[in-house]
């Protein structure tokens, strides 16, 4: 089967716009968590967000695309913008079908929506925007990337909450290994609006602290929930022969992917999480001790906390492996969560240092060798878990090379 | 792909009739199940037809939580899915849970839940700061979709690979595309797959209204989907699920199981073009039939019978038909098309899934459904499209297309899995 490696990466992140920015501030374990400011949220329970700072889309988008655009796709789309310049990778135009798009998605464009819902309620349907029917939808990243790009291939969108970004890559590196040259995806999310901030607040698994050092604790004693955030990465999936070809760097290779799905509540039988770990490692014809390091999922809920420590204790051992959750510096970004994952492992590789998980200080039963500040550590191979509400767990190790 | 994937069970819920027999009726008849709007007020709106299912989820099964859940759409999937699983004669039970899968598509998700939610949180589009606490407590999973996998997955006892597919309206295919990849690739040996969308709502009315993508043929409800006829105008919005149970073929017949069609062939394309428009040349339609026909390892003249998008929309008719003739070659103007959307409306994301129920109850009855209310073709829609009357035709092999909003081209081709013996 041939190989498939990631040749570009685009970051907005609430921590950084763009890759280096990105990653400088997760290295020096500079967070991006703080009050919301699109709207006033001080009426709510949960008053704080991971916002992408300094975006403005005018500056990087021809107007004609801002007003059929929720924010979260100017986001997605300046992201593939800079991945595929990373890549240096661009469609013969108008006779290339082999470059596909498959991003995940959890909300659509919901702040678009909510504004058209208002117009509709309160003004009547005339009054609603002929972009919302495509603005909203959970295909419109995948849709604006490739008609901005002329990518004709294989494309796809793929919905499992915040296991979905890893997800899109297994769906991804799918059509690559069908005859895809290349395929553009992970994913960027993003509802911060009221509307979002409602169903954000019916899963009672928003922290309703006010200190943004205190809010997102994965694997603390303290963890009561997690900070919502927007933004992601997205990645450009590249068949290996191909990208060597035209001589493309890879920053590594999508090795092993696993998916499975948690039992029915109250069937009293394990959750899944540990079987896609083994399927990804099984997929990759990977040892647990060859992983270096693991980025977490760190959904900072007790329960959810320990079933995946018992998890990497399983496969990996107690104090196993060095595990991170990097994403306490940006809160948990939905189906943007796996992408960026991604991309900090990658960068982990590149760089040989584990960024740090910040603010946690692991509770003792987890037996976690959990990285608190950045740890200098080769790392030839990198395990990504995600979860999605309702019971999806995804998994993907990554390789040098 | 070694591995081959066969569908053993059946379950759809459509306009005109809940479960597979009442639907079959319906599209043999060339019966429609386009009316007025019911479910709401629609006289402010420009279009004011659709088709409606006449559903009670209490009276088809489910419980009070249940209802209270889960939205429209999902009671439809949950539906489909005790149906198709009844049909293959799976004792859940006896299930591998980690070798089972789930891959539902849906376009729009949760609408009319999420509809009806906001102008209560909004006090009627007042607050744009809402108030969360009149919100229902599942609101997340009105916002997030993969909810609906969820529910599935919980039906059967899944706990393999699971996840919606949401490609705007080709959806229904590639859900059932992707299904077939994960036993193909041996992720799973059975995948519960399908689509579902309950749309009709006053969001997605007025959102269409917008782009004068439904039609405004108010007056006449019963004749209003019009697919490849010169007076068509728009599309008729429905709703609906199918759900199929997937399952590798040495699995199926290990246990004697009847099997309806091999998914032979799928591969999908994306037009780069506009998010809501084609170009007329129908060249990645015209790809995706052409590499799933290959997957397939099928000639353009082995397809029997061609299950059309047939949107009922100017630009679609007259895309499709280019992309029938590019990629089929002389065949294109041999082989039966036709378009169920003229009886049972355009259901967003489910219809791929439930074109494909009528696609395999082609292949078990040999009748090709009919094309209803076309009357006069649109002159660029120069095919065989089946006018009004079911035709007896020898059906061993089915195109089933798709192109949606987003740019999205999907095909796929149904087959019998001895077709080589023969």
């Amino acid at each position: 089967m041939n190989r498939v490696v990631v040749t570009g990466l685009g970051v907005v992140a609430p921590n950084g716009l763009g890759a280096a920015a990105y990653w400088d501030n997760t290295l020096a374990g500079r967070g991006g968590i703080g009050p919301v400011r699109r709207f006033d949220a001080t009426g709510y329970p949960a008053t704080l967000a991971g916002e992408v700072p300094g975006f403005a889309a005018e500056e990087h988008l021809p107007g004609r695309l801002l007003p059929q655009t929720d924010h979260m796709t100017r986001l997605a789309l300046v992201a593939a913008d800079w991945a595929l310049a990373d890549a240096g990778l661009a469609a013969d135009a108008g006779t290339d079908l082999s470059i596909g798009v498959v991003t995940a998605s959890s909300s659509g464009g919901f702040e678009f929506g909510q504004r058209e819902l208002q117009n509709l309620w309160a003004k009547g349907g005339e009054h609603v925007s002929a972009y919302q029917s495509f603005a909203w939808f959970y295909a419109v990243n995948t849709g604006q990337i490739s008609i901005r790009h002329g990518l004709r291939g294989p494309s796809g969108v793929v919905v499992s909450d915040q296991a979905g970004g890893l997800d899109a890559v297994g769906q991804a590196r799918r059509q690559i290994r069908q005859g895809a040259r290349a395929v553009v995806s992970g994913g960027v999310d993003g509802s911060l609006c009221p509307w979002g901030w409602a169903a954000q607040l019916s899963t009672g698994r928003l922290s309703t602290a006010t200190d943004p050092a205190r809010a997102y604790l994965p694997f603390d004693e303290a963890a009561d929930g997690h900070v919502y955030g927007e933004g992601g990465a997205i990645l450009v999936l590249e068949d290996a022969a191909a990208a060597r070809r035209r001589g493309a760097r890879s920053y590594g290779e999508v090795a092993g992917y696993g998916a499975a799905f948690d039992p029915r509540p109250g069937s009293g039988r394990p959750p899944a999480l540990r079987r896609a770990v083994e399927a990804a490692l099984a997929d990759a014809g990977a040892t647990p001790g060859e992983v270096d390091v693991v980025f977490a999922d760190g959904a900072a809920v007790p329960e959810l906390d320990d079933a995946e420590a018992a998890a990497l204790a399983a496969v990996f051992g107690p104090y196993g492996v060095p595990v991170t959750a990097p994403k306490t510096m940006t809160g948990r970004l939905s189906s943007g969560a796996g992408g960026l994952d991604l991309a900090a492992a990658l960068l982990s590789m590149r760089d040989a240092v584990v960024p740090p998980t910040t603010n946690v200080v692991p509770a003792p039963r987890h037996a976690l060798d959990l990285v608190g500040s950045p740890r200098a550590l080769p790392v030839r191979t990198a395990l990504v878990l995600a979860r999605g509400a309702g019971g999806f767990n995804s998994a993907v190790l990554l390789r040098a090379g | 792909m070694s591995r081959r994937v066969v569908v053993t069970g059946l379950g759809v819920l459509a306009p005109g009739g809940i479960g597979v027999k009442a639907f079959w009726e319906l599209l043999c008849e060339g019966r429609t199940a386009t009316r007025r709007i019911t479910f709401f007020d629609a006289s402010p709106f420009r279009s004011q037809v659709a088709a409606e299912i006449d559903f009670d989820p209490e009276a088809a099964g489910l419980g009070p939580q249940e209802v209270r859940r889960m939205d429209r759409a999902a009671q439809l999937a949950v539906v489909a899915t005790r149906q198709a699983v009844a049909d293959s004669g799976i004792e859940p039970a006896g299930l591998d849970p980690a070798r089972t899968g789930v891959s539902l598509g849906s376009a729009v998700g949760a609408t009319m839940s999420l509809d009806q939610e906001y102008r209560v949180v909004s006090d009627g589009g007042r607050d744009w700061l809402v108030d969360h606490r009149y919100a229902v407590p599942h609101l997340y999973g009105h916002f997030v979709p993969s909810s609906f996998a969820a529910e599935v997955a919980w039906q059967v006892g899944a706990e393999g690979p699971a996840a919606v597919i949401s490609t705007g309206c080709t959806s229904g295919l590639d859900a059932v595309g992707h299904g077939a990849e994960l036993i193909g690739e041996g992720s799973a040996d059975v995948v519960i797959a399908g689509a579902t969308d309950a749309p009709i709502s006053p969001i997605t009315v007025a959102c269409f209204d917008a782009v004068k993508a439904t039609t405004p043929r108010n007056d006449d409800p019963e004749h209003a989907s019009r697919p490849f006829d010169a007076s068509r105008n728009g599309f008729v919005l429905g709703e609906g699920a199918a759900v199929f149970v997937l399952e590798e073929l040495q699995h199926a017949r290990a246990r004697g199981a009847r099997v309806y069609a091999e998914i032979a062939g799928y591969a999908t394309r994306s037009n780069a073009f506009h998010m809501t428009g084609l170009r007329p040349d129908g060249v990645e339609m015209a790809e995706a039939i052409r590499v799933a026909l290959d997957r397939a390892r099928l000639d353009p003249r082995d397809v029997d019978y061609v299950n059309a998008h047939g949107s009922g929309t100017k630009q679609n008719d007259r895309h499709e038909t280019a992309a029938f003739k590019r990629s089929l070659g002389e065949h294109a103007r041999r082989v039966p098309i036709s378009s169920i959307k003229s009886m049972v409306g355009h259901s967003l994301g489910a219809i791929g899934s439930i074109e494909l129920a009528a696609s395999m109850l082609a292949m078990t009855h040999h009748v090709v459904p009919p094309t209803a209310n076309l009357h006069e073709p649109d002159p660029e829609c120069d095919l065989d499209y089946v006018p009004l009357v079911a035709r007896p035709h020898h059906t061993d092999t089915v195109l089933s297309v798709g192109s949606g909003f987003g740019g999205f081209q999907s095909a796929v081709v149904l087959a019998r899995p001895d077709r080589d013996a023969a």
